[in-house]
């Protein structure tokens, strides 16, 4: 999975770094479910607290919620009544190895042209010199 | 020192940003000049680029296509709309695997930045699901935490 950068990108979701990673991806696909994960970035919070800033119910929210908890994406915890959500490590960190594995396979390209650069004629003056 | 970085922009953009230590004019010749290309466009130790075609001027063909040597491979075509000499590429590309994937449209612009060169590639996809499919949108607003994490990892 070399290559282009959108060569790159279709290549290596196949790998499946995570089983979930396909839910994960399809999760994260939408704006409100974006923005629930950067209020749940700050902290855990309940789902009238994550509701607060939408102008949406808190069905609709929890249907949000009920998505990326199958993504992996969130988990909740039972306190008393309360049923706090926070981000779920293992899902969060499934995103970030393969993230990492798509900057590590552009760096690989582009170190290599570091190399090719560096033993490139004086661009200025095209085809004099040695090679 | 971490040089690239990789982000997201609106819901169609994905942009990737690298400086290198050459002029603009040498980076641009790596990226147009087939011989160049295939030293270094290669992806994981072991494969390489048998076709490589590259005709830089407006409406020229862009064909790659790499091997293993295993057996494995797969290619990628494409077509330059504009190209401005040592500044800036444009040209879209399909992966071919074998059914073409959408078009996605690229911008590569190189501007000098001291002696060297910041290469910024500006890829457009189709659609949002376009590139949900293709990118994780993880590093978006909701992830800055996993993205400094990131950063201190490469």
């Amino acid at each position: 999975m070399p290559l282009t950068i959108s060569s790159l990108l279709y290549k290596l979701l196949p790998m499946r770094v995570h089983p979930d990673l396909d839910a994960a991806f399809a999760a994260l696909a939408d704006p409100t479910r974006r923005a629930l994960l950067t209020r749940l970035a700050k902290g855990e919070a309940t789902v009238m607290e994550l509701a607060e800033p939408f102008a949406m119910t808190q069905p609709a929210i929890s249907q949000h919620l009920k998505v990326l908890e199958d993504a992996g994406l969130v988990v909740q915890r039972i306190d008393g009544t309360r049923r706090p959500r926070r981000l779920a490590k293992a899902g969060t960190e499934a995103i970030d190895q393969w993230l990492a594995m798509l900057r590590n396979a552009l760096e690989k390209n582009y170190d290599r042209l570091d190399t090719v650069l560096a033993t490139m004629e004086q661009p200025t003056k095209k085809r004099g010199g040695k090679r | 020192m971490s040089k690239l970085t990789l982000t997201t922009e609106g819901d169609t953009h994905v942009v990737v940003t690298r400086r290198f230590a050459a002029p603009a004019e040498a980076v641009y010749r790596a990226h147009t000049d087939p011989k160049l290309i295939r030293q270094w466009l290669l992806g994981p130790d072991g494969w390489t680029m048998p076709v490589c075609i590259n005709e830089a001027r407006p409406g020229g063909k862009i064909r790659y296509e790499w091997t293993n040597g295993k057996g494995g491979g797969f290619h990628i075509t494409g077509e330059y709309l504009e190209l401005e000499p040592y500044r800036r590429l444009v040209h879209i590309e399909r992966m071919h695997l074998p059914d073409p994937t959408p078009d996605n449209h690229v911008e590569t612009r190189f501007d000098p930045d001291g002696t060297g060169t910041l290469m910024t590639l500006r890829m457009t996809l189709p659609d949002a699901q376009t590139r949900a499919t293709m990118l994780s949108t993880g590093m978006e607003h909701g992830m800055e935490a996993s993205y400094v994490r990131l950063d201190g990892m490469i």
